[in-house]
């Protein structure tokens, strides 16, 4: 889940720095952001590559799978993720999005947001191996809504979760079965991830 | 101040707003104008106020009997002091209505009980309001209450036959219909917003302006016919003053009355759906209000009464088409005038004692108010401060209601004390 | 967002456009087999409606419990000045009860503004007298610009009894937001008083004539001719109202097959609307129902669920 810098043009008065919690989805934001590049696009790649065969090979194949990507930066991560898969295995996976905003459990805290939209796939989620992706794991807080909202459309079989960075600094008991990479921050640094599909930028960086 | 002075001196007042002088009163009479020998008397230092004859408000509604709950004689009686009023008029729609001499002469009675100012009685016109057979006009104007202003007011003596026998019958004894111009099919009960285009956008009952001047028309036609004469209640439209200026020049006995929020307060104030602006006639637009403005000016309208109209504050909490219609008047009418009138240079102050003292009380036909400050005239004087710079507090009103749509606004003038015969009711801006 | 939604002048052309993206989702959610989001857990709505309404509170019912919030319908009094409760005191009994919001239909107009002034819950006004129904219009515009794509420009047509409207004044005021052209129609006695000054302040054309402004229309709302608003004098009879202004099959063929038709119901079919028109391809009115829910979910959503939000 990638955070706001502090010159967002869409400010949600969640992401003020030094917010601890969860940021929620960012908007597109224009030039590089603040502080130092961890991943550069090549990595991006490469760590994307890797992910897929991680899933591949933890699901013995691509039976049953299904990729939701988490609105915003979550859903074009899904989307290479089923290039990938489409390249390596020759089968079309199916992917979603899976809009939190009316999970999240800080509702009250912020005015409220308009969600972002939902796409499950036409072979729905029933008895299927649903792959959460998202950009950025952190407090864990986006993953439990994610959940919450997925017990309202349908019973998967299986969930797993596949993100691009852990930053550490869980609030709840959850964890990623795939992860680009594990970026141990503190808690006052800022991660910002942006992909070429929404920002005009690629790479992960902290500040 | 003792109770009634046998002598008094109101000392250094502009009187009329013209020349500055004292005034002698003994036993309730001003007895010289001028420059007196205060010896023996009680002394009114009147520096920098403005005096003029009590006024006397045609058209009050004091609720009592009824709507105690609302405004009772006494109430009534005190805001009427505290505006400089020493006569009023108290409409005939109470509960029950005073359609019999004996209901006009417990109001009556109840007013000199109160003894803060003459309370006059209306009688109505017709049996219960109803429009339809006449009330015992003859009998009322016997009684005590020696009525001789007859009203439906609240309701409009609709039926043009019942309107004719009515002004035909009165001129027995020199009574006057005063008439609550409104056309019921024109302007019907719901009818709450000047017919234009703010009722329009609010989708509020439309109350067009010529429900009203078809009835001021038809009235001074019947007038004309009968040889009787005719009053206009709340005239609110330039159309009615048309009217009027063509009835007058016809040499057709009517007259005519304007309230203060006429004179000033327009229809946008209905934009937030307040009630407190809900009054009937409505509030109207600028237009109207300066035709009416030029009216009280040059006469064709020859008087302003206030139409108070006090309201428990639960008969106003309604939804807009719901609530009572009226607002509080007779403690701001004269700073209103002064200001909307006087401040402006368009009348004079003693402009202002024509139409709020000496013509309502020969309309009313009443023969101890509206005589000037004249050696000789019974001792009804307002002292007036022309720069007193009052800010109305709805919660400070002696009235026990407070549908006040002056609340917050700031006046010029102000009343700084009543003098009824004599005898002080207002004293430094306060009752005695 | 404002805190009450009173009038289409409460949300801007932005506030109209995020309401609708939401209302978008809510679509989706309506096609699930849990029909629930848990947005608005929690919360307390309290439909009170003082005229009868089956379409309108069942639709703000559904779209309420849909977001998980607690939703009761209260029955209001006619209103009658002389005895029972003030209208005040009648709210205040309710809004006492720590309520989130007041969805309140009124027979009066101006009756949810004042109502707003004395409750601390948020007010939606889901129709005062004659005045507006915002809900209504918003779910309209939404409906037309689902089918269109965007109302910028276009020709919106309007017909039926204006002066009793509140279905119009509210459609007049967000279709001009959105950008769209609006010309109404209606006999001269059915003309708000006042609206050849408020059409020319507000940007809105009138006509007596709707045979001369359907063909140029992209949309058409026929409004009903409410029967019991009127006491008489409106119009002769109804089938010279059908005849002058109704949207007969030869009206029905004056429109091109892509001109949606709408109507906020009840319809009195044979009146102002023919059956075939109201049965026809183009016809929206069934989809203007489905939006109805949407849009009220998503105007739940956007007063309550966030912060400073109600209670």
């Amino acid at each position: 889940m990638s955070e706001q810098p502090p010159s967002s043009p869409t400010p949600h008065p969640g992401d003020q720095p030094g917010d601890q919690t969860d940021a929620p989805s960012a908007a597109p934001v224009p030039g590089e952001p603040e502080g130092r590049i961890v991943l550069d696009e090549r990595d991006i790649a490469r760590a994307l590559t890797r992910i897929s065969h991680e899933i591949l090979e933890r699901n013995k194949g691509a039976a049953d799978l299904v990729l939701l990507g988490i609105p915003s930066r979550g859903v074009p991560l899904a989307k290479r993720v089923a290039e990938r898969i489409a390249a390596v295995e020759g089968v079309e996976v199916p992917v979603g999005s899976l809009d939190i905003t009316m999970y999240r459990d800080d509702l009250r805290k912020h005015p409220a947001r308009g969600p972002q939209h939902t796409e499950i796939p036409s072979g729905g989620i029933d008895g299927r191996t649903v792959v959460l992706v998202d950009d950025v794991l952190y407090s864990g807080r986006t993953v439990r809504a994610a959940l919450d909202a997925m017990n309202d459309i349908g019973r998967p079989d299986v969930v797993r979760l596949a993100v691009l960075v852990d930053r550490g600094h869980r609030d709840l008991p959850i964890r990623a079965d795939h992860v680009g990479k594990n970026l141990p921050s503190a808690r006052t640094e800022r991660v910002a991830v942006r992909l070429s599909e929404l920002d005009d930028v690629e790479g992960v960086w902290i500040s | 101040m003792s109770a009634t002075p046998t002598k008094l001196v109101v000392r250094g007042a502009s009187l009329l707003g013209e020349t500055t002088g004292d005034l002698l009163v003994v036993d309730g009479v001003i007895t010289e104008v001028g420059s007196v020998d205060s010896t023996g008397a009680e002394v009114v230092d009147a520096d920098g106020l403005v005096a003029l004859p009590g006024l006397v408000d045609l058209h009050t509604h004091l609720r009592e009997p009824g709507r105690e709950d609302a405004e009772t004689v006494v109430t009534g009686s005190r805001a009427a002091a505290v505006g400089g009023f020493t006569a009023v008029l108290a409409m005939a729609n109470t509960s029950p209505v005073t359609d019999t001499a004996e209901a006009a002469e417990r109001v009556h009675d109840l007013g000199v009980a109160a003894g803060l100012v003459d309370v006059h009685p209306v009688g109505a016109v017709t049996k219960g309001l109803a429009g339809e057979e006449l009330a015992e006009l003859g009998l009322m104007h016997r009684s005590r209450a020696r009525v001789r202003v007859f009203s439906d007011d609240g309701k409009c003596v609709a039926d043009p036959r019942v309107m004719r026998r009515a002004l035909e019958y009165v001129k027995a004894f020199g009574g006057v219909i005063s008439q609550h111009s409104q056309d019921p099919s024109l302007a019907g009960p719901t009818s709450c917003c000047h017919e234009g285009e703010l009722s329009g956008r609010l989708g509020l009952p439309g109350w067009p302006g010529v429900a009203e001047e078809v009835i001021v028309a038809r009235d001074v036609m019947l007038a004309r016919h009968t040889g009787s004469r005719v009053h206009v209640a709340h005239a609110s439209t330039a159309g009615t003053v048309e009217v009027l200026r063509w009835a007058k020049s016809q040499g057709i006995q009517v007259t005519a009355e304007v309230t203060p929020h006429h004179l000033l307060l327009t229809t946008d104030l209905l934009a937030g759906y307040d009630p407190t602006f809900k009054v009937n006639p409505p509030l109207r637009p600028q237009e109207d209000v300066l035709a009416l403005r030029e009216a009280l000016a040059d006469g064709t309208i020859d008087a302003v009464a206030t139409d108070h109209a006090p309201h428990a504050r639960h008969d106003k909490e309604h939804a807009f088409v719901d609530a009572a219609f009226g607002m509080l008047g007779l403690e701001t009418a004269l700073s209103v005038v002064a200001q909307v009138m006087v401040e402006s240079g368009q009348m004079s102050w003693t402009d202002v004692a024509r139409v709020m003292s000496t013509t309502p009380a020969a309309i009313a036909g009443l023969e101890r108010q509206g005589r000037g400050l004249e050696v000789g005239s019974p001792a009804n004087i307002v002292l007036v401060d022309p720069s007193a710079d009052l800010t109305v507090d709805r919660d400070a009103s002696v009235s026990l209601s407070r549908n006040n749509p002056w609340h917050g606004r700031t006046f010029g003038a102000a009343v700084r004390a009543t003098f009824l015969r004599g005898r002080a009711t207002v004293l430094d801006g306060a009752l005695v | 967002m404002k805190k009450h939604l009173l009038s289409i002048d409460d949300v801007t052309a932005d506030d109209i456009a995020e309401i609708f993206a939401t209302a978008a989702e809510m679509h989706d959610v309506q096609r699930r087999d849990v029909k629930k989001l848990p947005a608005l857990r929690g919360r307390t709505v309290i439909n009170l409606f003082f005229e009868d309404s089956t379409r309108t509170r069942s639709s703000f019912e559904i779209a309420g419990k849909w977001l998980s919030a607690d939703t009761i319908n209260i029955t209001g009094k006619g209103s009658s000045t002389s005895k029972g409760e003030s209208l005040r005191d009648t709210v205040l009994t309710i809004g006492s009860m720590g309520v989130d919001a007041l969805v309140m239909r009124h027979s009066a107009s101006g009756a949810a503004l004042q109502v707003s002034q004395w409750v601390d819950a948020s007010v939606i006004n889901a129709g005062d007298g004659t005045h507006e129904h915002p809900s209504q219009a918003l779910l309209d515009a939404y409906t037309l610009q689902r089918r269109l794509g965007s109302l910028e420009g276009r020709h919106v047509v309007m017909v039926g009894d204006l002066t009793h409207s509140r279905v119009f004044r509210s459609n007049v005021l967000c279709l001009t937001k959105l950008g769209a052209r609006v010309t109404v129609v209606a006999p001269p006695t059915l003309m708000p008083s006042g609206v050849t000054e408020w059409s020319r302040a507000a940007g809105f054309e009138t006509s007596y004539d709707v045979d001369a402004v359907l063909p140029t229309a992209d949309a058409v709302m026929m409004l009903r001719v409410q029967k019991e608003r009127m006491s008489g004098g409106f119009f002769p009879s109804p089938r010279e109202y059908t005849v002058g202004y109704g949207l007969t099959r030869d009206r029905l063929a004056l429109l091109g097959p892509d001109v949606p038709i709408c109507h906020p119901g009840p319809m009195n079919r044979g009146l102002e609307i023919a059956a075939d028109a109201a049965d026809a391809a183009q016809s929206v009115i069934l989809d203007q129902v489905s939006a109805g829910v949407a849009v009220r979910m998503a105007i739940l959503y956007h007063l309550l669920a966030g912060e400073g939000s109600a209670a």
